[in-house]
């Protein structure tokens, strides 16, 4: 046997699970509260413990570890026009594994500033203007960034023509900046991975650190990359395969969350219907969105307001009353588990169902018809996902309820929005033991093995049997 | 020196891709940089377009008789967008029927456009208007 360790240090739990390599098997799995305030080696421990006693005393030879404990990566993202550099930027810092707090577009105000001060992010993003194009805006947005009161560092990803000026107003006022290939050298067409990579290196040499997780650097080597920067490379992992082994396809992959939903998806997601014009900044191949108001428990009023309350009472069968007053509580007891209790079985499946559908809806391309003297047209607008054929789903409030089926057609195509572009007939595919972080971190070296565990652990419509 | 650049496209509901391939080969072959937008190409798409990459002149193509309608505003939405001053070309078959040239130029000038071609107009002539307006 030989045994590798995966940690991934998460807001709320740590959890931990041990592979054999050789077998290519899932030996166990385990959690328990992250412990950060103290020491994040603490609540390992504890998860360790727990381990050893479902799997007994095992030595592992390599242990990685993956982190969105203290806030996970907080960032803002700056650009000039909303629809493209400012949405380039978005993008980047979310497939880089981040949490975006805002994103602002065109020159910084004073109380922009402001509030980028409280935010206090880990990285700032700046962008703006395509190779050879503006300039003012970015050099005067890098005055502004000058100016702040905080130490975070810069990562300038724009206008390659006034990178200089802009990394020397930076420097001259004591800031860090980092200099990367522009978001969106050419109109439309944006480049996400320097700005990424670069990302990634700040958060593995500096905050870290700065986090106190390098406590438990000590124990488990390096931590590699945050956690949802894990679960992208596992997604595209399976979507794309490697030379040696297959992968499954094109995929949707959605994680419910207590308080944010994220949805991946891994498609080209062009125009699949004759007569369609694509529009706007073309999307990457990895997307990832995050749905900051749709989540289970803490965002649970986000779903409602998004939705209805009558699509809830539909779906649940509750009355208006009964599931507003269960949704008051929920909001609150952030901690509460259906646990066999029918009626929150039932108002858990409604919100789940409306959660998932919101978030693919805003993830998914659409379409927008136009007359013209030559018939009908179609404009796309993001990616188009309705030739999708496998549906992932993970997160608490999915894998731990025998309606995951049920809930996840609500990710598909449905004709009430027949102009968004979601999978039209897709298998669900279910990550029941929460293993996916845990294989985005072991393919960083052992991408097929990560890969062949993760096609058997992944089970068709949720059926366990 | 720093080539001119220039955001094309075809406006409106106009899905006429021929002469918007034909444009941005000969523009680019002139020395312009070109920022092509293709077909069916909204106001705000050209004018996100010319400040991302801090151009010197937008040149409206249109085909389907109903340029008249879709490049109504788009001087003052440039204004309000900060691209004060930018040189607005608009050609092709750009009113409904056949009217008296001299009447539709004065209508498009009246709207902000610098300049404004009639049917037939071949590329030449734009690029010498550009060279003489831009000053390169």
């Amino acid at each position: 046997m030989k045994a590798v360790l995966l940690i991934d240090f998460g807001s709320t739990y740590t959890k931990v699970t041990a592979v054999d390599l050789d077998t290519e098997e899932i030996i166990g799995t385990s959690q328990s509260f992250t412990t950060i305030e103290t020491d994040i080696n603490d609540g390992l421990n504890n998860a360790l413990k727990l381990l050893r006693e479902e799997i007994g005393d095992i030595e592992f030879s390599e242990q990685y570890a993956c982190s969105s404990a203290a806030g996970g990566l907080k960032m803002v993202a700056i650009g000039l026009v909303p629809e493209l550099t400012a949405k380039a930027a978005k993008m980047a810092s979310l497939g880089a594994g981040a949490k975006v707090m805002k994103t602002y577009s065109y020159q910084l105000t004073e109380a922009d500033l402001e509030e980028i001060d409280e935010i206090n992010p880990d990285i700032a993003l700046l962008t703006g203007g395509i190779d050879g194009g503006n300039k003012e805006v970015i050099v005067y947005n890098a005055e502004m960034l000058a100016k702040s009161k905080k130490k975070f560092p810069i990562v300038y990803a724009g206008n390659r023509n006034c990178a200089s000026t802009a990394k020397e107003i930076l420097a001259n006022a004591g800031k860090e900046c980092y200099v990367c290939e522009n978001v969106m050298p050419k109109l439309e067409q944006p480049n996400i991975e320097p700005a990424q990579k670069q990302i990634r290196e700040i958060f593995l040499q500096e905050i870290v650190k700065a986090k106190g997780l390098s406590d438990a650097e000590e124990l488990i080597g390096d931590i590699l990359m945050p956690t949802p920067s894990a679960m992208l490379t596992a997604m595209k992992l399976l979507a794309k395969g490697t030379k040696k082994e297959e992968g499954i396809g094109d995929l949707v992959g959605v994680d419910l969350g207590g308080a944010t939903t994220d949805i991946y998806s891994m498609c080209q997601g062009l125009p699949s219907q004759s007569g369609t014009v694509l529009k706007g900044l073309r999307e990457t191949y990895a997307k990832r969105t995050v749905e900051g108001d749709i989540g289970m428990r803490y965002s649970i009023k986000g779903i409602v307001e998004a939705t209805d309350i009558d699509r809830v009472c539909e779906i649940s069968g509750l009355d208006e009353d009964r599931a507003l007053e269960l949704i008051d509580y929920l909001s609150v007891h952030t901690d509460v588990v259906p646990n066999g209790d029918e009626e929150l079985i039932m108002l858990d499946k409604a919100l789940a169902s409306l959660a998932i559908e919101t978030a693919v809806t805003r993830h998914a391309g659409h379409l927008e018809q136009i007359f013209t003297p030559m018939g009908i047209t179609y404009m796309q607008l993001g990616k188009d996902l309705t030739q999708v054929k496998k549906v992932i789903v993970t997160g608490g409030a999915l894998i731990r309820t025998e309606k995951t089926a049920e809930i996840a057609e609500y990710a598909l195509y449905n004709e009430m929005q027949a102009m968004s572009l979601k999978p039209k007939k897709a298998d669900v595919l279910v990550d029941r033991k929460y293993i996916l972080a845990a294989m985005g971190l072991l393919s960083t070296n052992y991408p097929e093995t990560a890969l062949r565990i993760m096609k058997k652990e992944l089970i068709k419509d949720g059926n366990n049997e | 020196m720093e080539k001119k650049k220039l955001v094309i496209g075809v406006i409106g509901a106009d899905v006429h891709a021929v002469g918007n391939t034909i444009l941005n080969n000969a523009f680019k072959q002139a020395g312009f940089e070109v920022i092509n937008l293709g077909v069916m190409v909204s106001q705000e798409e050209y004018i996100q377009a010319a400040i991302e990459s801090g151009a010197d002149a937008i040149c409206v193509s249109s085909l389907y008789g109903h340029g008249e309608l879709d490049c109504a505003g788009l001087r003052e939405k440039c204004d309000e967008a900060g691209l004060k001053g930018i040189l607005l070309y608009v050609g092709g078959n750009i009113v409904v029927g056949k009217q008296d040239f001299n009447e539709v130029e004065k209508r498009f000038k009246a709207m902000g456009f610098d300049r404004a071609y009639p049917p037939g107009t071949s590329a030449e002539t734009t690029i010498a208007d550009l060279k003489a307006d831009l000053g390169c």
